[in-house]
């Protein structure tokens, strides 16, 4: 099959790559860029594992051919660490907070936490229930997952979140 | 809270210092999944990598008229599509399964299952896979399908399992019909009838556990590299029970277990779904073995719901017998498990029904009888302990849901029929009527204390309160309350009761101590998000008195930790 050119912005470095108009998006960040914190859970949308933030939007990588990432700015789960590689305040809440288990659904859930908290800085636990309706975890169930995401926007906000002490 | 005594405080400084057992230890294994720094079988890249994907059967049961790889073999970048063609001369078309049945690799002349697995294509992607899978001609004739385990044993049911049609004496026994698999009977049958025809009260209700999908995350996976020049193999997957896999693929292949490398890496989820060996690690390992190059599988979702192991699926027809005053004398139950297609349960135990015979839960029962007919239907195989099963989940929705019951038709309240029929403290340790042996306990203790918790009395009072206000008409809102006691067998041993594949049951871990003090301990277990990382080395740290950051724990590589057989849950 032919291939196009294409070149993007991937966690602050421009790259390029040749696609087939057909290649998914995750499989060129997976496969060609050797990113392979963005997972494939399900092939259909419904998980969540492969969400990367492409143009201050979330996106499911799986869904998204590589063609139509052309010309844009991508942060994947390895471009959100703290410029001195510390981790961030989402990464750091999840560990914190027990939000993972098997950590395949991670990546996708701190990318996508990480826009919801860019659009709602200090979100409801109703809120970040909805914000986060689009991923899925198997193994921990979500209310630690919503408490990591509390403590991160707490952390952020430089405000006070009583559970992490606990 | 009870004040705390020197001793105490020194133990749990000590603990503290040393992060041991009974601190809050943050897992080591975060540090890396919060970054996307896991490694799991699909981040993994071979020099010279091929892609195997599955040509699948569109029907539930078929025979085979013909498979026509032509096409799929000229397409530019395939190189091999494997059919049960080429793997009968092998005799790896069939592949003994955990439970003592046979399963297809490939389908020869039928199809049992839709999604059933009809050929390999290995090809230099995975998109071209993709393409040639629907490349592969196959000409079906369908056949008429058993959906409801009920009709397996008609007398005008289609025959399943054609390949095992005239052996009416399977692993464990006489066989009744050729869609029959096992029948397993415990207890006393004529004591237990002769209670029920006298009894008081007696109940009978069928209970649905029914068939559900462990679902990790991460589907089924491997890479098999085979290298030709020493004669070894390399297997990475998502294995629960790497060392199993490797006897397994031995038991398979021929080849010697020694030079078998298993390495199951970081694993996204299991849940049960991961223990048994799929057509897709054969074939992978088959296609290393003839192509000299590596060969990696990977699931996608529709395939791992459709085709690998499920869990539960039983039809427990469940009676207790009582006295008018709730005192429980018998408990019968028959089940008929749904097995699918080829009986690849997963159950270490040395019965084909798991655990089932605890069905007798937490209660003294002075006699009882189970029986069990497992059958083949046109479903994909399984039978794997999803969370905790080995058939206790299902036992224990039997004889606590037989218990709500009972005491609805006696008009008692459930808490007080189960605290009158616990077995009690002093009867311990107690010998079940089913067979197993209870050590220690104290149920009604236990039952008291979790009633105080959540202030069971006023909780009752609320629920009568709502459906007086419900009666009258003032709101809509009704209230339940659920109870459910049980007694669990955890972790897979002892070995007189817990098997596979004449191994037995058990684990095993090698602990070495570096000449400046710090630990590597490796296992024969595989975490798949247990965090096994983090918590075995807060077990050697309270044990060895090192602290916890000193030692790393590492699983899941055959060649260098001992055996064992797995983590399961």
């Amino acid at each position: 099959m032919p291939k196009k050119q294409i070149s993007l912005t991937v966690n602050g470095r421009l790259v390029e790559g040749l696609v087939e108009p057909r290649t998914l998006l995750i499989h060129f960040i997976r496969e060609q860029l050797n990113l392979t914190g963005a997972h494939i859970g399900c092939d259909t949308g419904h998980c969540g594992a492969c969400t990367v933030e492409m143009d201050n939007m979330s996106v499911k990588s799986c869904m998204t051919f590589a063609l139509q990432a052309d010309g844009s700015n991508i942060t994947t789960i390895e471009g959100v660490a703290n410029p001195d590689g510390t981790l961030s305040a989402l990464q750091e809440g999840f560990r914190m907070m027990h939000g993972l288990q098997c950590g395949y659904c991670t990546p996708g859930m701190i990318m996508r936490a990480h826009r919801l908290l860019q659009e709602n800085p200090n979100p409801t636990e109703t809120e970040i229930r909805y914000g986060i309706a689009g991923n899925l975890c198997r193994c921990t169930g979500y209310v630690n997952i919503v408490k990591a995401i509390q403590y991160a926007a707490a952390k952020i906000n430089g405000t006070a979140f009583p559970e992490a002490a606990e | 809270m009870n004040q705390q005594t020197p001793i105490d405080i020194e133990r749990s400084e000590r603990t503290d210092k040393l992060q041991g057992m009974g601190c809050k230890r943050k897992r080591v294994e975060d540090i890396r999944f919060t970054q996307g720094k896991g490694n799991y079988v699909d981040d993994i890249k071979l020099p010279g990598m091929l892609f195997g994907d599955f040509v699948r059967s569109p029907h539930a049961h078929a025979r085979i008229i013909s498979i026509d790889t032509t096409r799929a073999k000229a397409l530019p970048g395939v190189i091999a599509v494997l059919t049960a063609a080429d793997l009968k001369p092998l005799g790896l078309h069939y592949m003994p399964t955990l439970a003592g049945d046979v399963q297809a690799v490939l389908a020869e002349e039928k199809v049992l299952f839709q999604n059933q697995e009809v050929a390999f294509v290995i090809a230099e992607d995975r998109y071209i896979a993709a393409d040639a899978i629907e490349l592969v001609d196959v000409v079906y004739d369908a056949l008429p399908c058993i959906v409801d385990p009920y009709k397996s044993m008609s007398p005008d049911a289609p025959i399943l399992r054609e390949d095992i049609k005239d052996k009416m004496v399977g692993a464990h026994g006489p066989r009744k019909h050729p869609n029959h698999i096992f029948e397993w009977q415990i207890g006393d049958q004529k004591a237990t009838d002769e209670v029920f025809s006298k009894a008081d009260v007696t109940i009978k209700e069928m209970f649905v556990d029914h068939r559900t999908h462990p679902s990790p995350l991460e589907t089924c996976q491997c890479i098999a590299s085979m290298d030709k020049i020493k004669g070894e193999l390399t297997l990475w997957g998502t294995f629960q029970a790497p060392h199993v896999i490797r006897t397994v693929v031995s038991l398979i292949s021929g080849l010697p277990e020694h030079k078998i490398h298993v390495i199951a890496p970081d694993i996204g989820g299991g849940f049960g779904n991961k223990v048994g060996a799929y057509s897709g690690y054969v074939c992978s390992v088959v296609g290393s073995i003839v192509l000299g190059k590596p060969v990696k599988w990977v699931e996608d979702r529709m395939e791992n719901l459709s085709t690998t192991s499920f869990a539960r699926d039983y039809h427990m027809t469940t009676e207790l017998a009582a006295t008018n005053e709730g005192k429980i004398l018998a408990m019968r139950v028959h089940v008929l498990a749904d097995h699918g297609a080829f009986d690849a349960c997963a159950d270490p135990s040395k019965w084909p029904a798991g655990f089932m015979n605890i069905c007798t839960g937490s209660y003294d029962i002075p006699v009882a009888h189970l029986s069990v007919d497992g059958v083949y239907t046109n479903k994909a195989s399984g039978g794997v302990a999803y969370r905790c099963s080995f058939r206790v989940t299902e036992a224990v929705f039997a004889i606590e849901r037989a218990v709500e019951v009972l005491a609805h038709k006696l008009g008692m309240d459930s808490a007080e029929l189960r605290m009158k029929n616990f077995i009690k403290p002093e009867q311990f340790p107690y010998r079940a009527a089913l067979g197993w042996e209870y050590d220690s306990g104290d149920y009604p203790t236990a039952m008291k204390k979790a009633m105080e918790a959540i202030n069971y009395k006023q909780l009752r009072q609320e629920q009568a309160e709502k459906r007086e206000a419900f009666r009258r008409g003032e709101t809509r809102e009704i209230m339940g309350i659920g109870i459910s006691f049980f007694t669990e067998i955890v972790g897979a041993g002892p070995s007189k009761n817990c098997d596979i594949l004449g191994v037995a049951m058990f684990d095993s871990a090698e602990i070495r101590i570096h000449p400046t003090g710090s630990i590597i301990a490796r296992m024969g277990t595989k975490s798949q998000g247990q965090g096994h990382e983090t918590t075995y080395a807060q077990i050697i740290a309270t044990e060895l008195g090192i602290p916890a950051d000193d030692i790393m724990i590492e699983e899941g590589n055959t060649d260098t930790a001992p055996y064992g057989l797995g983590t399961y849950g």
